[in-house]
């Protein structure tokens, strides 16, 4: 447990004031919750003085009072895995895009965008990936009905975006 | 000369799956690609949220219908890592075995899928015939020949079947000296190495940025190999080697070939030696039928580092799961390697990328 | 050496046919209308089917017949189905196995007793003929934007110039239509015809996968002519002459008057600088025939079917099955100018005798040792196109251009130098 406490503390002693929740939660994870406002510059440490070069995924999750923007790294060298959650709020679902920092952001955010609705601002390139590009609804909002209850919806109110 | 946009895709004879790559030549030469995939998306996330942990198993089996083992293994295994379950040794080891067994029949559908891109359609027959004395061993451990629903949350659905190591020996023999006919048909043929050597070139630098993961890192020269790296079930027990290239001229079709192939080898030394290993016991434990917490795994799957991301919150479903492709960050990396060849190169740099479109667009 | 089962000619031939049973119906004829009858009239009938013309044209319009049917519907049939069923054996499977027990109907059926036996399992020899009728009874479309006439013609202009090899195309010294003096350039003229045809139908398709493909057809087909006809020039340097009959003629010579080496004939390929042409004669005819590994053109991977995508039914049954028709004709070149033609020894000779002349039949004879070896080499061609992957369009034309024709000169050098200085060096050859 000694190299996954160094890093919180590393990472804490850093951005003293950034982090509501910094800790280890399993072997060999450092979970921390920041806000939105701080991102780029916590990854930007993150990832040129303390070597997380691999950004695996970035998952969005829609909590009803917030989203929250959830970001996977990866040393290569250590093996340590930090999962850093950034909290949006959910009228205004803009956060910084890390596309700067690492390119294998670009697809993630987009697929974000797209299911979720969260914008991802300095994206090259945000549209839909997944779904078709004239599709109107984010589907994987909380708000957007599930498959059990959507049968009981109408195609006409499905078109015209009723519940 | 001027420069258009062809559309490769997305009805293809010869691109595996159903997904356009638009790419824009001038003469001969690419100078840009975009992808456009989403054809096969299904919402899995979405349709995920309302079943309960257990039988979310059957949807991830369909994720890559080739490999479909190890995609419910990275989902169980998430669920685990949520739920705080520590699966029994027997388990663990079994599981070993299902996904060895999985990778090479994924990596021979993979060779079956390639030859026919170069035009050496013999390969195609070759490799689909070993691939089903491996869907055999599937379907008598299993029960199934493909989406086997086979993991379950704190284990695996069934014990070993009498004989199994028997059958494995047997088979695992065959496949051996089957490789080398391959190798001589394949690797050792001069036009193959003509059509993939130089071919699709990515720097480790640029693979690592874009998420590139898998073989497809391994052939640009960096050792990185999950089940060594982070040893998840009883890989730190088993002996064998991450097949990186070594080499300075990585990262091209050939390397990336030749690392994915040589995979199958290592499977084979790992089912070898589970199959003697394997200790007596329960393998499988009793999960929870509600839960709550989040929880993430990453395995190593046929194609690169595959992670679920489940979050709980107290009820007998999952909150949100979130898939996290190696094919789809892989795909972001594909105009890199595209850009500088020439058109007839395009299937042969795709295919040594091994697409699994069902992955890919969830 | 053996000798031919057609002689001395096939026109010969077929005009003793023709003119045989046109005399027997016109004596029948004649027989039939004696003077003083009221139809008497018909007695010119009977003079008129012993005319020289008619007898000649009939003779011509049967040996024609016959020669295309053996070459584009027998022959053709034959390698066809010797290709499928060698390259499911390389890829350990059976092959085609539709024969004539899959036909649903008596006797096949019923009296042949396989009614508990599975229909599908015999040889596979009329396989290609039903591929044949499924081709012919689909529609045949036409797309809305491409060049109707072009498209029309081109693939009658591929298949009818690769009919037109066989005018000159001897199965033996005898089986030939027509014996000219310059029957090489002829099939060799004939078969570069077809490349102008790929090139039409790419483009009048209006489709940018054909015009790319028709393209890169035209680019590699141009670019092996040149070999193929250079490697052609050493041959003709020891030959002298550019008809195939005496080509195959002088091949038959023994190598050495007495000896150990008298037994061999001297075939194009036992001399050195032949057997370098032979290398690259090899390699650009494979190119011309457009079989993997050249077959860029219309490769399935990349281009759907290359220059072929747009044609359906019967039409792209004619340009898919001419291509096999091209191999026959590229193997049988091969065979003629390297591998003796026809000659081959005979073991026996059965000389039965029909009306008081003794006519000798050979038990192997020309034609069945010519048809031995161009399948052999048609077997070759077909273990390598299955064998090795596809070589690249712009590697193809760096093979055609950089590494053919410096070989191709090479051998032409090296001819011209043995064939002035060979007897002052001993003979060598």
């Amino acid at each position: 447990m000694g190299a996954e406490e160094d890093l919180a503390k590393a990472v804490r002693e850093r951005f003293p004031s950034a982090f509501k929740e910094l800790g280890v939660v399993r072997p060999r994870v450092v979970k921390g919750v920041i806000d939105r406002k701080d991102l780029v510059e916590i990854c930007f440490y993150l990832k040129e003085e303390l070597g997380f070069a691999h950004l695996s995924c970035i998952s969005a999750v829609d909590w009803k009072d917030h989203f929250e923007s959830v970001y996977h790294l990866y040393n290569y060298k250590t093996g340590m895995t930090l999962q850093l959650n950034a909290w949006i709020p959910t009228d205004d679902p803009k956060i910084a895009s890390v596309v700067s920092l690492w390119n294998a952001a670009n697809y993630h955010e987009r697929e974000a965008w797209d299911l979720m609705g969260v914008v991802y601002e300095g994206h090259p390139k945000l549209e839909r990936i997944l779904l078709p590009k004239d599709f109107r609804y984010h589907p994987l909002r909380k708000d957007f009905p599930q498959e059990t209850e959507r049968q009981y919806i109408t195609r006409r109110k499905l078109k015209t975006g009723g519940r | 000369m001027a420069e258009f946009w062809v559309n490769m895709g997305p009805q293809h004879p010869m691109t595996h799956g159903l997904w356009n790559m638009r790419v824009k030549i001038s003469g001969e030469t690419i100078t840009d690609a975009e992808p456009e995939i989403g054809y096969l998306h299904r919402g899995y996330e979405k349709i995920m949220e309302v079943r309960e942990f257990q039988k979310n198993v059957v949807l991830t089996d369909r994720l890559c219908y080739v490999s479909s083992v190890t995609w419910s293994h990275a989902y169980a295994l998430a669920c685990e890592k949520m739920m705080g379950l520590e699966v029994p040794p027997r388990g663990q080891w079994i599981r070993v075995i299902s996904l060895e067994i999985q990778r090479l029949a994924s990596h021979l559908m993979w060779l079956a899928a390639y030859g026919p891109d170069l035009g050496l359609l013999t390969a195609l027959l070759w490799a689909l015939r070993e691939r089903e004395l491996f869907l055999d061993l599937l379907q008598l451990l299993t029960g199934a020949r493909m989406n086997q629903n086979f993991p379950r949350v704190g284990g695996v659905r069934n014990d070993l079947p009498p004989d199994f190591d028997k059958y494995c020996a047997k088979i695992i023999k065959h496949f051996r000296g089957k490789l080398d006919e391959y190798k001589r048909l394949m690797h050792d043929s001069k036009i193959f190495r003509m059509r993939t050597q130089g071919v699709g070139r990515i720097s480790a630098a640029d693979a690592i940025d874009w998420g590139v993961t898998g073989p497809n890192l391994r052939a640009c020269g960096v050792d990185v190999d999950l089940r060594r790296l982070e040893p998840y079930e009883t890989y730190d027990e088993v002996d064998f080697e991450p097949q990186v290239w070594k080499g300075g001229d990585g990262g091209d079709s050939y390397a990336r070939f030749i690392c994915r192939f040589n995979e199958m080898r290592e499977s084979c030394d790992i089912i070898e030696q589970a199959v003697k290993k394997i200790p007596a016991g329960p393998y499988r434990a009793k999960a929870p039928r509600r839960a709550e917490g989040e929880g993430f795994a990453r395995t190593e799957d046929s194609r690169g580092e595959a992670l679920f991301y489940v979050i709980g919150d107290g009820d007998d479903r999952p909150y949100r799961v979130k898939i996290r492709s190696p094919v789809y960050c892989t795909m972001a990396a594909t105009p890199l390697m595209l850009r500088g060849n020439k058109m007839a190169d395009v299937v042969s740099i795709l295919g040594s990328v091994d697409v699994c479109v069902g992955e890919m667009d969830k | 050496m053996s000798g031919a089962l057609v002689s001395p000619d096939l026109f010969t031939l077929c005009k003793v046919l023709v003119g045989g049973i046109l005399r027997i119906l016109s004596d029948g004829v004649l027989a039939a209308t004696p003077v003083g009858s009221p139809v008497e009239g018909l007695r010119g009938l009977g003079y008129f089917l012993v005319e020289d013309w008619l007898v000649t044209l009939l003779a011509w319009v049967v040996a024609i017949t016959i020669m295309v049917t053996w070459a584009a519907a027998i022959q053709l049939l034959t390698i066809m189905w010797m290709e499928r069923k060698f390259y499911a054996r390389l890829q350990d499977r059976y092959g085609i196995m539709v024969s004539i027990w899959s036909l649903p109907f008596w006797p096949f059926s019923w009296w042949a007793k396989r009614r508990n036996k599975p229909t599908h399992r015999g040889l596979g020899y009329l396989q290609n003929v039903a591929d044949g009728v499924k081709l012919i009874q689909k529609e045949n479309i036409t797309p809305a934007s491409a060049d109707r006439a072009m498209f029309h013609t081109a693939p009658v202009m591929i298949a009818s110039s690769t009919i037109l090899i066989f005018a000159a195309l001897p199965f033996s010294e005898g089986f030939v239509i027509a014996n000219v003096p310059l029957s090489l350039l002829f099939i060799l003229a004939t078969f570069s015809i077809a490349p102008l045809g790929i090139l039409i139908a790419g483009w009048a398709s209006n489709n940018k996968y054909s015009l790319i493909g028709g393209m890169r057809a035209a680019a590699q087909l141009m670019a092996y002519e040149i070999p193929l006809l250079l490697a052609i020039v050493a041959v003709l340097i020891y030959s002298g002459t550019l008809n195939v009959i005496d080509i195959v003629q002088r091949q038959e010579v023994p190598l050495a008057a007495s000896g150990p080496l008298s037994y061999i004939p001297s075939w194009n390929i036992f001399s050195i600088p032949q057997f370098i042409g032979f290398a690259v004669f090899f390699v650009a005819i494979m190119a011309e025939m457009e079989r993997i590994p050249f077959d860029i053109p219309e490769a399935e991977a990349e281009l759907v079917e290359g220059w072929t995508t747009e044609y359906t039914g019967m039409r792209f049954g004619l340009v898919f099955g001419f291509k096999w028709l091209r191999a026959l004709a590229g193997s049988a070149l091969v065979v003629i100018l390297y591998f003796g033609g026809w000659s081959g020894p005979v073991f026996t000779t059965l000389t039965p005798y029909v009306g008081g002349t003794a006519i000798p039949i050979p038990i192997i004879p020309h034609e069945v040792w010519f048809l031995l070896k161009v399948y052999f080499v048609f077997l070759i061609f077909v273990w390598i196109s299955w064998s090795v992957p596809r070589v690249r369009i712009d590697q193809i034309l760096n093979i055609g251009w950089k590494k053919l024709i410096p070989l191709s000169l090479l051998a032409i050098i090296v001819a011209a130098v043995f064939a002035a200085f060979g007897p002052y060096l001993g003979g060598i050859r």
